[in-house]
């Protein structure tokens, strides 16, 4: 049975992976699951230069997911090289680094700093956060500025590029190809997506950013979707992501197109999770008699 | 650190809406040390989904406890479990309080509310007897005086609406105890654990008398374990701040540490 599949230059040895700020910097997890049974880390967004994040309250539980406005607390390129790649270097699985920027060269320029780092797995570039006031989604929601960045990062390094697509579009098959076309490698599909909360008894908004990013299973179908149409878009591989809990969930993803997954939100709650879809996706397979993991791929059937 | 999924041994209201939740815990339950939490997954919750975190009461062999209040969706549906019923918890996080050593400073206790919850094991293994300090708003929210005195604490109770003890806040019978007492004021090492004025308050004391003291700080909790950045105070750093994690750092801090001008 095989449950490795290939993202750009990435080989990863089964589709599952974590979505980015979902899973630290993958040594805080390590200490309640065995993270080299991952297809690969992913890591929270870094840029350039370290990030205080937003005020508090930075999260809100809603109905069936949650809210979040961390505002990309990071420790910059350097803070991160020191303070956590060495403990990812040695891991057995690689690791995506989710990188973002305020301006086109910043991107390309973090690109290049991890480029020349050496042993990266892949770079996933954030053009899709919602809850900084510069950068990220107004990268992610304009085909031409979306271009600019995926290009300069191209021409910034060989490393494996998969483009984090925003949900706040109105058609994700133009802003995929615009990516693909630009020299992504891949695309994850998709970021949290634009939404706020109330508390009614202060009037006040649950988060300190009054808006946020909704993730958790309150976002799922949508995030099908989202797969499904970039995945007509594009050639390119699709790590599809958005309130996966279980297997069925992550077997949903990759029947609308994805070739990989990635678990979030269930992280904060059942750190397990990633493990078991990993376990639950073998037994599917078992179950269904299928030999590949990449025969899930798109194997949906909307005619009938 | 581990992740269990654990039997309840017992479930009893306390008071009102107090409740005392005792689980079997035998991997979690040596690990823990005063002034740490529990993040518990309240299984019912269905559509709730993110785990709670409690601060751990009391250890007794392979069990420990919290005492909690039902404030809200989560707890409520926790309040509604039964003995023999099974909860997911990750435990034992955070760093906790330091333990006072023998022959040193005598330990003062402040707490507030279900904050005293937080303080009793601290007590119980202080090889240095002290005071423990109790506010609430009314008679029902000063909550195991009993379990304090059954290890020889001293409690100071104080009420908002004076229906127990001094009326007022916890600060009042604390700051006479610090100006009447017979020991120098040196002699005193503070311990909080409540709302976040109180511990602002009970900073300002510290800072006023010179004396150290330690807060359990509270914020907004999500993954419990570092990884979220959800649960972030601003604590001193250099001639600024920065934001750091009461999950991981705290929830325990040296009261100097804390960048209280813009806090809560």
């Amino acid at each position: 049975m095989n449950l490795s599949v290939q993202i750009g230059k990435l080989r990863m040895q089964n589709p599952v992976t974590v979505a980015s700020g979902t899973f630290g910097y993958g040594a805080e997890y390590a200490r309640l699951i065995d993270v080299n049974q991952l297809g690969a880390v992913t890591v929270k967004g870094i840029r350039l230069n370290p990030v205080p994040g937003n005020p508090t309250p930075r999260t809100a539980e809603v109905t069936s997911g949650m809210l979040n406005a961390i505002g990309l607390q990071g420790p910059g390129v350097d803070g991160f090289i020191k303070k956590y790649w060495p403990f990812l270097r040695e891991l057995k699985v690689p690791t995506i680094i989710n990188i973002w920027g305020t301006t086109v060269e910043e991107y390309a320029e973090v690109a290049r700093r991890f480029d020349a780092l050496g042993g990266v797995g892949a770079l996933e570039l954030n053009v899709s956060c919602p809850n900084i006031k510069e950068g990220g989604a107004q990268f992610g929601t304009d085909a031409k500025l979306l271009s600019q960045v995926v290009t300069a990062c191209r021409q910034a390094t060989t490393l494996t590029l998969i483009t984090k697509m925003s949900p706040n579009v109105p058609n994700i098959g133009q802003l995929a190809k615009a990516a693909e076309e630009a020299g992504s490698d891949a695309l994850a599909v998709t970021n949290s997506f634009p939404a706020m909360a109330i508390d009614i008894h202060t009037r006040k908004p649950k988060l300190a950013n009054i808006t946020g990013g909704l993730t958790g299973p309150a976002i799922k179908p949508i995030a099908i979707k989202l797969v499904w149409e970039a995945s007509k878009a594009v050639k390119i591989p699709i790590i599809g992501m958005g309130g996966i809990q279980n297997s069925d969930d992550a077997i949903e993803f990759l029947m609308a197109g994805a070739t990989a997954v990635a678990v979030g939100t269930a992280n904060f709650y059942e750190p397990q999770t990633s493990l078991q879809v990993i376990a639950g996706i073998r037994d599917f397979m078992e179950r269904k008699n299928i030999a590949d993991v990449r025969e899930i791929t798109g194997s949906f059937q909307p005619g009938k | 650190m581990l992740e269990q999924t654990v039997q309840i041994v017992s479930h009893e209201r306390d008071a009102e809406s107090y409740f005392r939740l005792v689980l079997r815990a035998p991997g979690i339950a040596p690990l823990i040390q005063p002034g740490q939490f529990a993040h518990v997954r309240i299984l019912p919750l269905k559509d709730a989904l993110l785990r709670r975190p409690f601060s751990i009461f009391q250890v007794e062999g392979d069990t420990f406890s919290i005492l909690y209040k039902n404030v809200g969706k989560g707890t409520d549906a926790l309040s509604r479990m039964r003995a023999g019923e099974e909860l997911n918890v990750i435990a034992p996080l955070g760093h906790g309080f330091t333990m006072p050593p023998a022959g040193g400073e005598t330990p003062l206790l402040i707490a507030g509310g279900y904050g005293m919850a937080a303080m009793f094991l601290l007590a119980q293994r202080s090889p240095q007897k002290g005071i423990v300090f109790v506010g609430g708003r009314r008679r029902v929210d000063i909550l195991c005086e009993k379990d304090f005195a059954a290890i020889d604490w001293e409690v100071r109770v104080a009420t908002e609406d004076g229906s127990h003890g001094e009326k007022g806040f916890v600060t009042v019978p604390l700051l006479a105890e610090i100006k009447n007492s017979k020991l120098k004021t040196q002699n005193f090492k503070l311990f909080a654990c409540g709302p976040t004025p109180m511990l602002k308050a009970v900073g300002k004391i510290a800072a006023d008398f010179n004396l150290p003291a330690e807060l359990s700080m509270d914020e907004h909790m999500c993954c419990g374990i570092g990884t979220c950045l959800a649960c972030v105070i601003k604590v001193k750093s250099g001639e600024s701040w920065e934001y750091q994690r009461t999950c991981t750092e705290g929830p325990v801090y040296d009261s100097r540490e804390i960048f209280w001008e813009e806090a809560k």
